[in-house]
């Protein structure tokens, strides 16, 4: 949750990482930190020398901890006014302004069981849950199956692969991929599914549908589903 | 506000007068977000309550809420996470003739929309009365689809978005504020696009 006086502050970049073609990491350090719990965003406000600004939120990528800084990762929108910037811009040593960590529903504590449903940048979230799970030495609550459409489109390499995670490719796979190329399926989610799991589901609004559907013919309860839709927010 | 160094910002030379603070013209998208999965909601066994704080507590099935004199909302609609969708047409039933029918009591300061799917959002009365709330079933002449909260939607269009609760099954009217399920995480009670009332605190 946001604290209710949470104002703006400035954050200086202290890091940026290409994740793949059309992603970045972004390793922040705000004037005030707080520290954030897995599946909360930032807003990030650009501000130009007339007075004209444009804010999007962006999901932290990496585990809550007391380094007093955390990473945002930023797919680049074409059209995207903000993440143009960001991609083409910005540099080690800029500042930005930040507000946040925001929410209280798409979030995990890593203290009860947990299947992460990623669909392309709908990764970002789901990793910060991912790499809390590990830091916290409860890989064994969590499930995170990804969908990606190619290798090259998978954000954060092989930080992905590991026991707890299965990844789907729908376009073109690795050559050493067991899974054939294709569509998110129910094979895919029965396998990582514990009959305890919160489900969280983030990716596009087709993607959260499809994946959606398929949790309920696996009769997860609706009240177990949560979703965060990535809309157009370039 | 602090510059940030080499932005320039590109939406200056088009921006459209009807778009609040800090948001940007959606154009044709209109992009969903809800935090649970669409629900299937059969209009046969549709219903729409008023209840709490009235003098005549009222549930509707669909055929008698669309038996009531219809309604039309034009204008824009804004969403917190910054799209603004200009001109849009919704047609329902103005949520004034809906409570004309149920009386709120004279102690009535508030309402907490409520949904199909357990969703709620927080009101003050004021802000769904006089013309300014629908229950809408009808985007552009069209039939509201699912992901937009079809069948029917509560239309609170000079609010954030999020205030429009999708899949409403009622109105509980309350002599207090209450946070709803947005509300209790950390957004704003009111919602006003144009003071961008987005998180507690605004």
């Amino acid at each position: 949750m946001i604290d209710r006086a949470s104002p703006w502050q400035t954050a200086t970049v202290v890091g940026i990482r290409p994740e793949t073609h059309h992603a970045k990491s972004y390793r922040l350090r705000p004037a005030r930190p707080t520290r954030h719990r897995a599946g909360q965003h930032y807003v990030v406000r650009l501000t130009a020398e007339d007075g004209y600004s444009a804010s999007r939120s962006y999901s932290v990528a990496s585990a809550p901890d007391d380094s007093g800084e955390f990473e945002l990762t930023v797919e680049r929108l074409d059209e995207g006014e903000v993440s143009t910037f960001l991609h083409d811009e910005l540099l080690v040593g800029d500042e930005i302004e930040v507000r946040g960590p925001i929410g209280g529903f798409f979030v995990w504590d890593a203290d009860s069981p947990a299947l992460l449903i990623g669909g392309g940048s709908g990764i970002v979230p789901l990793m910060a849950m991912l790499r809390l799970a590990r830091t916290a030495g409860r890989s064994d609550l969590v499930r995170l199956v990804v969908s990606a459409r190619t290798p090259e489109d998978l954000y954060y390499g092989d930080e992905l692969v590991g026991p707890e995670t299965t990844l789907v490719f729908t376009r073109s796979a690795r050559p050493d991929s067991v899974r054939a190329v294709g569509r998110l399926n129910a094979e895919d989610l029965a396998t990582a599914l514990r009959p305890d799991a919160t489900v969280y589901i983030c990716g596009s609004d087709p993607f959260c549908n499809a994946a959606g559907d398929l949790c309920v013919q696996l009769g997860v309860p609706t009240e177990r589903i949560r979703v965060e839709r990535f809309g157009p927010s370039g | 506000m602090p510059i940030t160094r080499g932005f320039k910002g590109r939406g200056r030379a088009a921006r459209d007068p009807r778009l609040p603070p800090g948001q940007y013209d959606a154009r044709d998208d209109w992009p969903v977000l809800n935090a649970e999965i669409t629900p299937t909601l059969d209009t046969a066994r549709w219903t729409f309550a008023i209840e709490g704080l009235v003098a005549n507590p009222t549930t509707w099935t669909w055929s008698e809420l669309q038996a009531l004199p219809h309604s039309t909302y034009e204008g824009d609609i804004h969403c917190v996470t910054t799209w603004s969708k200009l001109g849009t047409t919704f047609t329902g039933v103005s949520v004034d003739a809906l409570l004309d029918i149920a009386q709120p009591l004279p102690s009535a300061s508030h309402v907490m929309a409520f949904s199909h799917t357990g969703y709620t959002t927080n009101l003050p009365l004021a802000d769904v009365t006089d013309g300014k709330a629908w229950v809408a079933w009808e985007v552009g002449g069209q039939p509201l689809p699912r992901d937009h909260g079809g069948p029917a939607r509560l239309l609170v269009p000079h609010l954030y978005f999020w205030k429009s609760a999708k899949w409403v099954a009622g109105l509980q009217l309350l002599d207090h504020n209450e946070p709803g399920f947005w509300e209790q995480n950390g957004y704003h009670d009111r919602g006003d696009p144009w003071l961008e009332q987005r998180y507690q605190g605004d």
